[in-house]
């Protein structure tokens, strides 16, 4: 396993620095370019979702291994507000903002393994991992 | 980031190069409204084919875009979505029902040359050359 | 067999092993001894081996002329990796060999067998040896197991990892071969899907075909499912996302062969089938097709759910 890399979330550029990094990343691993994409897409919803709620945080990207398959860990962190209902906010089509939001649900759909925690007042993590097809 | 916006006849063609910040995307959208209600503009076309991800905002901010557009009477057309990023799109659940996408800025012309004729009106642009100037 | 955990002294070094200088030095000894005892015996330890290989029903894709041209390269440079200490040469000779058996169907299994029966034909053959002298016998072992363990490793990962180089191959150059889209004329692609679709494939077949549609410039696109049996209903959200990936690159698709089972599973999916071009077969949808692609008032509009007039007029 080995290296993370920790990218801080603070403002816009930041969220485009994540993904491409993500997005590089997950070109090590081996992932197509179609999911080198898809990778890159949820990093930009969960790093944005940062920004949003806690102004602040951090994103970190490491590579994973299971037996023989790849993969990429995401793992999304703040101490930002929380999410009251995590339920609720994993519904698809919940929103809190201008109906288009793709944001967890949607980052969720594209990722093999999703977990959120989250507490009021104190923060949320969101661990993702998307893992390369076994040969 | 500032994207270039050109006008080629009745239509604005805005160009992006690079990854967009949310920002950026936000500069665009007022920028687009800002002369599209400045002048005689029956068409924008949005080339988004350097974009290697289209999240929640970017598609918002597309949306927005043909909405004030059409308040104005321009119609708007996307154009350049790259096959990867369609398929992310789609997988996150973002859709851009409701605007018109197309392959490329060809296409883009030729769409709005369509609907500008469809419209009634007389005064149709120029037909571009087969390789109109990008920005 | 002498317990390996014993004393680590992999004696293909000078270092110093555990007990001092002195050890170390009948250990470097001690192996030059095993290999020279492997050499001189060459002949007769390959040939048992092949026949233990031959009785214990390995390698039965080869014929027994070919398994003994092999053993006498895995003989040697087994031997010339005990010696040396060094297994580049071993990997490398692994690899090469596991190229030239893989397309002969030979597995896994059956390539650590062998080296397992070469190690034990080794191995007792050291016992016949110095069974009168166990001292010296349990030092020779201790020299002999660590390296012959890494080698038995060392073969078995060589071979494993050809393996699974060749199947990326395989199914890269598969991938290449299968382009299911077609272009029937200039902007009108079809793509016939047959059979049984998994996530996998159906995931594949969706980045060729917009793909295509860039690279050809297409308006108009036709997928068949007649082909298909069933569709579960992650492979039938599958089409949608397909559908509507594809009018995100200006391309109608018209879906054609539905059958009622699948039509059901897309309702029950929640798919509004009124919002999907549908035509009966084939032949109808390329009709259809070209109908739109020779319709200039089909240049592509915006996708359903527009509502219509709602531009002013200046």
């Amino acid at each position: 396993m080995g290296e993370e890399l920790r990218l801080p979330i603070a403002a816009d550029v930041d969220v485009v620095e994540a993904r491409q990094q993500g997005r590089a990343l997950a070109a090590v691993a081996g992932f197509s370019s179609g999911e080198q994409t898809v990778i890159a897409a949820a990093i930009s919803e969960i790093a944005r979702n940062i920004l949003m709620y806690a102004k602040k945080g951090e994103v970190i990207l490491s590579l994973v291994q299971n037996g023989d398959r790849q993969g990429v860990s995401i793992v999304a962190t703040d101490q930002g507000p929380g999410i009251p209902d995590v339920d609720r906010a994993m519904q698809y089509g919940y929103s809190t903002s201008h109906g288009v939001g793709a944001g967890l649900p949607g980052a969720k759909r594209l990722m093999d393994e999703f977990e959120v925690d989250s507490v009021v007042g104190r923060g949320t993590t969101i661990k993702m991992k998307k893992w390369r097809r076994a040969i | 980031m500032e994207v270039p916006i050109l006008r080629q006849g009745q239509y604005l063609i805005a160009s992006i190069q690079s990854a967009l910040t949310d920002a950026d995307l936000s500069h665009l959208r007022e920028a687009l409204i800002a002369q599209v209600g400045r002048s005689r503009c029956r068409g924008v076309i949005v080339d988004v084919t350097a974009l290697d991800v289209m999240d929640s905002f970017a598609v918002r901010t597309l949306r927005d875009i043909a909405h004030m557009a059409r308040l104005r009477g321009a119609e708007t057309v996307i154009v350049g979505i790259q096959p990867d990023v369609a398929f992310a799109m789609v997988q996150l659940g973002l859709t851009l029902k409701g605007v018109a996408t197309v392959l490329d800025l060809e296409e883009g012309l030729a769409f709005l040359d369509g609907r500008t004729k469809d419209r009634g009106l007389d005064t149709r642009p120029k037909r571009p050359p087969s390789n109109p100037p990008r920005g | 067999m002498a317990d390996t955990k014993r004393s680590v002294s992999v004696s293909t070094r000078t270092s110093e092993a555990p007990g001092g200088g002195a050890l170390s030095e009948s250990s470097a000894g001690l192996l030059r001894e095993l290999v020279a005892h492997l050499r001189q015996n060459r002949t007769q330890l390959r040939e048992e081996w092949a026949r233990r290989i031959t009785r214990a029903e390995l390698l039965t894709a080869m014929t027994e002329e070919e398994i003994f041209a092999e053993a006498t390269a895995v003989y040697d440079n087994y031997v010339e990796a005990l010696e040396t200490g060094t297994f580049e040469a071993l990997q490398a000779y692994s690899r090469r060999l596991s190229e030239r058996i893989i397309p002969r169907g030979v597995e896994t299994d059956e390539v650590v067998g062998i080296v397992l029966l070469l190690r034990d034909v080794l191995a007792r053959s050291l016992f016949n040896k110095y069974q009168d002298n166990v001292e010296k016998l349990n030092r020779i072992l201790d020299s002999y197991e660590p390296a012959a363990n890494r080698i038995a490793n060392t073969v078995a990962v060589g071979f494993v990892e050809e393996r699974e180089r060749i199947i990326r191959q395989q199914q890269e150059a598969i991938r290449e071969l299968s382009t299911p889209v077609l272009q029937v004329r200039e902007r009108l692609l079809i793509l016939p899907i047959i059979g049984v679709i998994d996530p996998q494939r159906a995931r594949q077949l969706t980045e060729q075909l917009l793909r295509a549609i860039r690279a050809n410039r297409a308006k108009v696109v036709v997928i068949d499912v007649t082909g298909v049996a069933a569709m579960d209903s992650g492979v039938a959200n599958h089409l949608v996302q397909t559908v509507e990936a594809s009018r995100l690159l200006g391309a109608t698709v018209i879906v054609t062969g539905l059958s009622p089972e699948i039509a059901q599973t897309l309702v029950t999916i929640g798919v509004d089938l009124s919002e999907m071009a549908t035509v009966g077969d084939l032949q109808g949808g390329i009709e259809e097709a070209e109908r739109l692609l020779a319709d200039r008032a089909a240049i592509p509009g915006p996708q359903p759910g527009r509502e219509p007039g709602t531009e002013l007029t200046r």
